[in-house]
């Protein structure tokens, strides 16, 4: 990335402990931080957030919409390209750059859910699990342990194969692997926080285990989550897409990227923008994503800094 | 060093539990097996003689007992698209997957080992920016994305313009081996990179690089043999993600180059409505990487001192 890097020290505030009353201030700090975050990887977030919402708006056709007398249409810039359909059209004659803006709209929205529903159950089970210790630990910790042995894709499959697909069920298979992810950092996480003095104070003054796992914890693990949910977001758009590709995530006529590229495989001699243009879509989201929660672990958690 | 072991190998029974249990009962709300398995005008009698004969008519304890008792004799089930045992359809794609597998690993460690160590030598020049875009890339590109475009410009471009391509589907020599294994192991390669370059970074700050220039050997010498050594050690711990990474990404690269392995076989036989042959591969495949995790963690233990010297 560019040479120069934000180090924790630049904000000093986002390192110290924080309790309620300092969560408005850390969210202020990030806030101003933002106006320095990674140019590149916002903007392109920034336009795929506002595809996603505004699709109907910016997406020049129907997505679905079949046109069989424009099928194959080439991008604008090949001979035979029409200014009607920039990205050129798919084997039905669909729009490819509509059906991709409106494809950001599955992704985001599926990744969202997903992270909003496994994370907290993740964040949950990982500051009980590390709070309360013992049997309670144990039988958290064997479980998030198991989840994680268990090969994502294959798993899906058998359920896909069960429950048949859908964007739902894609949701409901996903859930479980991202609670455990966000289970195991958030409950490595409590272990070192629960040791601190405001934590024992607070036990001293009587607050209830509820009380110090919501008030204490919780704004204490706030950043490494913060950081987590972008990363993972990242990575769900790569399963939700693998998924889409193989045939079992996703169902058709919908415009998810992975069916995209799929659809335009067997096109791919003499069509190759069927399958270009959506894989495109998933490498700049991810990627920027990446760079996002990188630079953003950098700024709220810097202990944990990577490559 | 024991309780360690323990431990881990208490874990890895557990896995194994929650693997078959999660099947088992993914099998069961398929619905009834005996119902799939009779012509409709058979007469009820010799459904529930059927029944029987499978043990459904027990309690479901006592089905899933039964259950892994067959899986660890080795008995998958029957394919019902196929008429044989699914055993056999899974030991005759072993290979394909696992050499595909192999490939994938040595291209993987090929690319990510150098660049890690050079990326770590030479900390903020131009080669550790390379890296670094290298890593971000490996871990941001769909693999089945970039497994069509290998074949549009291997397989595609350069055919039409008369030069060398490479094959684009099937299994066969060499040749047929280099786009699903680089495709494979191009997210890989990210991961490797990254802990061969943290891992160095903390190896060339220690003393006993110090001590090994002290003595005068070349920098190639201290570089490439003491520090890359001692390095590699977090990199082991990461095997076992890198094979779960593999067995993942067989469905979907087996899928592109209609590679002949397992990932291809679950994956047609969830399009074929093939119930034993999912599960039965999904459970080999899952029980390997259970055994593959174990292995690690033992392997961990030996070369790691400080799980060695551990005494609990």
């Amino acid at each position: 990335m560019t040479g120069k890097k934000l180090h924790a020290r630049d904000i000093g505030a986002s390192a110290a402990p924080a309790d309620t009353a300092s969560i408005g201030r850390q969210l202020h700090t990030a806030l101003s931080a933002l106006k320095r975050a990674p140019l590149v990887p916002t903007s392109i977030l920034g336009i795929l957030i506002s595809f996603a919402v505004f699709a109907p708006l910016i997406a020049p056709h129907n997505p679905i919409k079949i046109d069989i007398m424009a099928n194959l249409t080439p991008p604008v810039w090949h001979e035979g390209g029409s200014s009607q359909y920039l990205l050129g059209t798919d084997k039905l004659g669909r729009d490819v750059l509509s059906r991709m803006i409106y494809g950001s709209r599955l992704s985001l929205s599926l990744s969202l859910i997903v992270i909003f529903l496994g994370g907290t159950t993740g964040v949950l089970l990982g500051m009980i699990s590390g709070y309360l210790g013992g049997f309670v630990d144990a039988l958290i910790q064997r479980s998030v342990e198991a989840m994680l042995a268990l090969p994502t894709i294959l798993v899906a499959l058998v359920f896909v194969f069960t429950f048949g697909f859908g964007f739902w069920n894609v949701v409901f298979i996903l859930s479980p692997f991202i609670a455990a992810r966000f289970a195991r950092m958030v409950r490595g996480e409590t272990l070192s926080i629960k040791e601190r003095d405001y934590v024992a104070s607070a036990k001293v003054i009587g607050t209830s285990k509820a009380g110090i796992i919501l008030r204490h914890i919780l704004p204490n693990v706030a950043n490494t989550v913060i950081v987590l949910a972008t990363l993972e977001v990242g990575h769900l758009i790569l399963v939700e897409s693998s998924l889409s590709f193989l045939g079992v995530g996703i169902p058709p006529p919908n415009p998810a990227w992975g069916l995209m590229v799929s659809e335009g495989r067997e096109y791919i001699a003499t069509a190759y923008w069927i399958s270009l243009f959506p894989g495109i879509a998933i490498l700049a989201a991810v990627l920027s994503l990446n760079l996002f929660g990188d630079w953003l672990r950098d700024v709220l958690d810097p202990r944990r800094k990577q490559l | 060093m024991a309780s360690y072991l323990l431990n881990r190998f208490a874990q890895s029974l557990i896995n194994i539990f929650f693997i078959t249990i999660l099947v088992f009962l993914l099998a069961r709300a398929t619905g009834d097996p005996a119902a799939a398995l009779v012509p409709d005008d058979l007469p009820e009698a010799a459904v529930i003689e059927l029944r029987a004969r499978l043990g459904l008519d027990k309690p479901l304890i006592h089905q899933y007992w039964l259950f892994v008792q067959d899986i660890a004799s080795g008995d998958l089930g029957m394919s019902i698209k196929g008429h044989r045992p699914v055993i056999d359809m899974i030991i005759e794609r072993i290979p394909a997957t696992f050499s595909l597998a192999l490939a994938a690993l040595v291209i993987a460690m090929a690319m990510g080992i150098p660049l890690g160590v050079l990326s770590a030598v030479y900390r903020d020049t131009f080669i550790d920016r390379v890296a670094k875009v290298v890593a971000f890339l490996g871990q941001s590109t769909p693999p089945f994305w970039l497994a069509i475009m290998l074949i549009l410009f291997f397989g595609v471009f350069l055919f039409e313009q008369g030069l060398p391509s490479l094959p684009v589907s099937g299994r066969g020599g060499p040749a047929t081996y280099i786009m699903p294994a680089f495709a494979m192991g191009w997210a890989v390669t990210a991961g490797v990179l990254r802990i061969t370059r943290s891992s160095m970074l903390d190896v060339l700050d220690s003393d006993y690089m110090t001590m090994a220039r002290a003595k005068g050997l070349s920098e190639t010498t201290v570089i490439w043999k003491h520090a890359l050594r001692n390095a590699l050690i977090p990199v082991v711990t990461y095997f076992g993600l890198i094979i779960a990474a593999f067995m993942n990404g067989s469905v979907v690269i087996e899928q592109v180059f209609a590679w002949p392995g397992l990932g291809r076989l679950a994956l047609v036989a969830v399009t074929g409505r093939d119930f034993p042959v999912v599960q039965g591969v999904v459970i080999t495949v899952g029980v390997f990487l259970i055994v593959i995790n174990l292995a690690v963690d033992i392997l961990y233990a030996f070369i790691d001192p400080r799980i060695r010297y551990t005494k609990q």
